[in-house]
């Protein structure tokens, strides 16, 4: 019990961390949005942005940096289909229904 | 009758069910949120224009700063039992809940205000995915203060009979809680900066 509380105590350093890296690239993000970028720039840098965000909080705060395989597996599997659903509007984009021949 | 493996890993997996169980449910919970995302980017893609600074970005981000801060808040809910600590758990977990509920006023209060503008999910294609995405994802706080007030209240008395099972059932909620926060992550950029 007492190594595991160790550990907790080093784990609290990491989100406290993560909590002012969190706050820093929110400031960051909306900071962005001001220099009215060129779209396809703004899109890409607001994502970067989130992307980072979202995994600081998967990795650190929902412990994924260290689990075990059968959760890594089950995740695997849903990138996998989440990317399928999320392309799924280009097969709409790419096919001639309702167009005039 | 007892369930098996709500404190110890069982042998095939190395986990508790309840967590193995959490994160099955927050994968169906990613494709939810993914269809929407999906959707989102259909509109978008087909929309001639897309309105731009239509919500209050302002709101937007102090809405961000409560999630964000409500997570680290659950996080350390649950060090706290870790560290045998109930008392500051109890606070921190309060702490969590009284974030969620300034989220949920302050979503009170922007929607009020688009409402009363005339704004709502039938005046346009973006007010609609708007009122669809964020109103979806409200529940999904709400939910998770339902079972915050829950550990705070009834649920607590199983710290006294089962602590590991008590602190197992506090992770999980946990990990429900930092998905609703991942989900916001992404939702504020894409519906308030873009």
């Amino acid at each position: 019990m007492h190594s595991d509380q160790a550990e907790v105590k080093k784990s609290v350093r990491s989100y406290m961390t993560v909590f002012v890296m969190l706050m820093v690239f929110t400031v960051l993000t909306v900071a962005a949005s001001r220099f009215h970028l060129a779209v396809p720039v703004a899109i890409t840098l607001a994502l970067v942005i989130a992307a980072m965000k979202g995994s600081m909080v998967a990795s650190v705060f929902m412990h994924l940096s260290h689990e075990k395989r059968a959760i890594y597996g089950a995740l695997l599997l849903t990138i996998v289909f989440f990317l399928v659903l999320l392309f799924i509007p280009v097969l709409s984009m790419m096919d001639h229904i309702g167009t005039p021949k | 009758m007892i369930i098996p493996y709500t404190v110890e890993a069982r042998p095939d997996t190395g986990l508790h069910n309840g967590k193995l169980g959490i994160w099955l449910f927050l994968a169906s919970e990613v494709m939810l949120f993914g269809a929407l995302f999906s959707s989102y980017i259909l509109l978008r893609v087909g929309a001639p224009e897309w309105p731009h600074h239509e919500l209050s970005v302002k709101l937007g981000a102090i809405n961000t700063i409560i999630l964000i801060s409500s997570s680290v808040t659950m996080v350390m809910a649950w060090a706290s039992l870790k560290m045998n600590d109930f008392k500051k758990h109890r606070l921190y977990l309060l702490a969590t809940f009284a974030l969620s509920a300034f989220f949920l006023v302050n979503k009170y209060f922007e929607y009020s205000e688009h409402l009363s503008k005339g704004e709502g999910p039938w005046h346009s294609t973006f007010f609609a995915i708007y009122f669809t995405m964020t109103g979806l994802h409200g529940l999904h706080i709400l939910g998770g203060m339902v079972v915050m007030a829950y550990f705070l209240g009834p649920g607590a008395g199983l710290w006294k009979k089962n602590p590991e099972q008590f602190t197992n059932r506090i992770e999980i909620t946990g990990l429900y809680w930092h998905f609703v926060d991942l989900v916001w992550i992404f939702l504020f950029p894409v519906l308030y900066l873009l």
